[in-house]
């Protein structure tokens, strides 16, 4: 290597904390922050989960949950959508993968602003305490948190009618500008870093997957957010000062409200153009996680690498433009419906590129069935089963029929809810001997698997029947013994029975997961500093855990790329990256 | 490679593959201050972009009529000043104010130039000095836009939520994208005086003064959103 540029992290000194609010509490060490948000996220998660177990019981069981009635189920749905997608899965894959991953993998000391990086971490605290703040409201005043559905589209959402249209709604896009903020301030730190701060030798075509990932759903995340600040800013005018940017004239209640003359599809378009690409500011972190996991277990390089990466960026591309097909019942001309429609099938031309390139990875690999292996495992079948339904959805003709029912909930569900779950299980299982010098539990790790994996599939395969017999999504009664005459055969009544029991289940057993975490934290078996034999550079620090500042003095150099396992002629099975090459090999 | 002397033949195509290919940073000798400002800007593009959009969308589907921007804005010349008659009676100018304002924020990114090129000359008091005058400009410019919204509101009766001439969303999007911008511009202000005081306390001596020009990107970008907002409010 004949690079003359020298690192400018290596001539600068970094300033260590000396207090322990600044090492814990107000820390700018990137990896704090990624516990911090890891741990926000999770927690912020299982208010979800609670959430989801309420709407199952009373989907199988109506009326067996006092004082849920419909208002709270609406509530319920949006808040569970909400943070599922938004606190959890980009606050996770983003904030928690992101800030640990960046600089660890591309051989940085840090993010280039870890001031900035530690102010969007509590920027995002705040804006889920605004969102949260609604449930102790909840229970001393008659504030309702917003029932509109997580797509939030008016007029209903802040009509008189929908849960929450008053102040539960004022709460929530508050919330959502704000989370906006934050992910804005550490997004720029990701970008940032990835661009212009990696280490010698470390160019862009030897970045791990994962940092690929990252980056791009970063990128994605920074054009489209924008479109979900600028829609809850006008919605927060139409709440607050009356205007109608998206409110037409509207009767409701018998009362000629006073709006008139806005774009109730304006917020549609809008929501979706933040929407979509939502999907894979989701998804893309999730296939780079596990295309490395897959690599490292499977101590095989990964297939195509160049068209991995390529196929990041197109996705990312591609999913600018195909945010209509969420709105095709909304009216469209049918040229529109057909672009979109176009487009969004072309996107199963990448990511089809990638699911062949998975599967070619473990083709005659030395595959290590580990807690990770399992879950990136899954993640590949989970996806290819949410990206299938996915044709359906994305086809003009049979979406129309389908759409907003359980086939939908069960789509999503699958594609962009169970899949980035499994990937960031299978990447804290993965990374977690880094992070704490310990090891996860492996028979409660697998038992945790296993039945998050199978559950999963009895929950939401079901639910494509479902759909097919036409349950509406959203319903909050649609049981026998509810108040309304059965318009569904008696096997959907039985399978909401089942389909609950599974989700009550398998949401227990998310309950070792986190003992599993906690006790591993203090009685884990310690781990080595590269447990698993990778070759990226966050298994090379100097520490296990690493220290602020990751390395020594000297950033490490990068000889090659991060997937040399099995090189023939080589007396190890793996090459870590800093190694160099040898002119004979 | 080490290409002190890189061939001067060497295509734009290629050496941008050679940057992007490379090792440590992508765009070489760009200090990280200066492309997470770029990267900063782009998304906030994107803000203003679906602002322009769902104003144009709405401006195109609205049932009432428009309210016509000429008469809206039109600034009078008054007939007298200092109870001086110098005419017989006042002349309504269209876009009279409008005019002045974006004289005074073009002139604020001339300004702003002139001291990222003192920056790079390491004069510091040019520095200062030109930046303390690009704040004031931008500061008149907020202070033209209270004046202008306060006749909107006080004179005119246009609210938020509703205007005597027409369309409710006239009066909604002016007041959210000029208000907007607005805050850009005094964040600006804001930002234009720290920097400079900074650059007066000698807190980047040891640097090339990238941070006046990181300034002046946040300060150009500002004024070139700007001419959409003049161009699409104003002109349209």
């Amino acid at each position: 290597m004949a690079t003359a540029e020298i690192p400018y992290q290596e001539t600068v000194p970094l300033h260590h904390p000396k207090t322990w609010l600044g090492k814990y509490v107000f820390s700018q060490d990137h990896k704090v922050i990624a516990v911090q948000y890891g741990i926000t996220a999770m927690a912020v998660g299982l208010v979800a989960l609670v959430l989801s177990w309420l709407m199952r019981i009373q989907l199988a069981f109506p009326g067996f949950l006092e004082g849920f009635g419909a208002d709270e189920y609406l509530s319920a749905i949006t808040m569970h959508g909400m943070i599922m997608v938004i606190y959890l899965l980009t606050a996770f894959l983003l904030g928690a993968f992101g800030n640990f991953c960046v600089p660890l993998m591309c051989g940085a000391r840090d993010m280039v602003f870890p001031f900035v990086n530690m102010l969007s971490y509590w920027v995002y605290l705040i804006s889920v305490l605004v969102l949260l703040v609604v449930y102790p409201l909840m229970l001393f005043t008659d504030v309702q948190a917003t029932g509109a559905g997580w797509t939030l589209y008016p007029p209903q959402t802040i009509t008189a009618g929908t849960p929450g249209a008053d102040w539960g709604i004022v709460l929530m896009l508050a919330s959502l500008a704000i989370f906006i903020v934050a992910f804005t301030m550490g997004g720029l730190n990701y970008i940032t870093t990835i661009l212009q701060a990696r280490t010698r030798g470390m160019t862009l075509m030897r970045m791990p997957l994962t940092v690929w990932g990252i980056f791009i759903a970063t990128f994605l995340g920074l054009i489209a957010f924008p479109a979900l600040f600028v829609s809850a800013v006008m919605m927060l005018l139409d709440r607050l000062i009356g205007t109608s940017f998206f409110m037409p004239a509207i009767v409701s209640l018998g009362q000629k409200l006073e709006y008139s003359g806005g774009q109730p599809l304006l917020f549609q378009h809008l929501f979706w153009f933040f929407g979509h690409p939502e999907v894979y500011i989701v998804a893309l972190p999730a296939f780079g996680v596990v295309s490395d996991l897959i690599s490292v277990h499977a101590r095989k390089n990964i297939f195509g690498y160049r068209m991995m990466v390529w196929a990041i960026v197109a996705i990312g591309i591609l999913s600018l433009i195909v945010w209509a097909h969420h709105m095709y019942v909304a009216g469209m001309h049918p040229y529109f419906g057909f672009f979109f429609a176009t487009t969004t099938l072309i996107i199963a031309v990448p990511t089809a590129i990638k699911v062949y390139n998975w599967t070619l990875t473990l083709w005659r690999a030395n595959i290590k069935l580990t807690v990770p292996m399992l879950f990136a495992l899954s993640f590949v079948l989970t996806f290819i089963m949410g990206g299938i339904t996915g044709l359906f959805l994305g086809n003009v003709i049979i979406d129309i029929p389908l759409s907003d029912t359980y086939f939908v909930v069960a789509h999503f569900h699958m594609v962009m809810g169970v899949s980035p779950i499994l990937a960031i299980f299978g990447g804290i299982y993965h990374w977690y001997p880094k992070l704490t010098g310990r090891m996860l539990n492996d028979t409660v790790g697998k038992i945790h698997f296993y039945f998050t994996f199978i559950g999963t599939y009895v929950i939401y395969f079901p639910m494509h029947y479902l759909g097919f017999v036409g349950v509406p999504r959203r319903y909050y009664e649609t049981a026998l013994g509810g108040h309304f005459p059965d318009f569904y055969p008696l096997s959907a009544h039985y399978l909401n029975i089942f389909i609950t029991i599974a989700a009550l289940i398998v949401g227990v057993a998310q309950m070792l997961f986190i003992y599993n975490l906690v006790h591993s934290y203090f009685k884990g078996e310690k781990a080595s500093d590269n447990p698993w034999g990778a070759n990226s550079l966050e298994w090379r620090t100097p520490q296990t855990p690493p220290s602020h500042g990751n390395w020594d003095e000297r950033l490490p150099t990068v000889h090659r790329w991060a997937y040399d396992y099995g090189v023939p002629g080589h007396d190890t099975d793996h090459i870590p990256q800093d190694v160099p090459r040898k002119e004979s090999a | 490679m080490t290409d002190a002397a890189a061939p001067s033949t060497e295509g734009v195509l290629t050496s941008t593959a050679r940057d992007w290919s490379s090792d440590v940073t992508t765009f070489k000798g760009v200090p990280w201050g200066k492309a997470m400002m770029w990267i900063f800007l782009v998304s906030d593009t994107f803000i203003f972009t679906c602002f322009l959009v769902s104003y144009m969308t709405v401006r195109m589907t609205v049932t009432e009529p428009w309210p016509n921007p000429s008469e809206v804005f039109a600034l009078a010349i008054p007939n007298e000043l200092f109870g001086w008659q110098f005419l017989e009676s006042p002349i309504p100018v269209p876009l009279l104010l409008i005019a002045i304002m974006t004289f005074v924020l073009i002139s604020s990114s001339g300004t702003m130039a002139m001291a990222v090129n003192m920056g790079y000359q390491r004069n510091k008091k040019g520095v200062v000095l030109l930046m303390l005058a690009t704040a004031l400009l931008g500061a008149t410019f907020v202070g033209m836009q209270v004046f202008e919204w306060s006749k909107l509101i006080g004179d005119e009766g246009v609210a938020a939520w509703g205007n005597p001439m027409g369309a409710a969303q006239f009066g909604s999007f002016f007041f959210m994208v000029t208000g907007f911008h607005g805050l850009h511009v005094s964040a600006g202000v804001i930002y234009l005086i720290i920097i400079a005081y900074r650059v007066g306390r000698g807190h980047y001596d040891k640097t090339n003064f990238e941070i006046v020009e990181i300034t002046g990107l946040y300060w150009h970008f500002v004024d070139l959103v700007w001419v959409f907002i003049f161009a699409l409010f104003y002109l349209w």
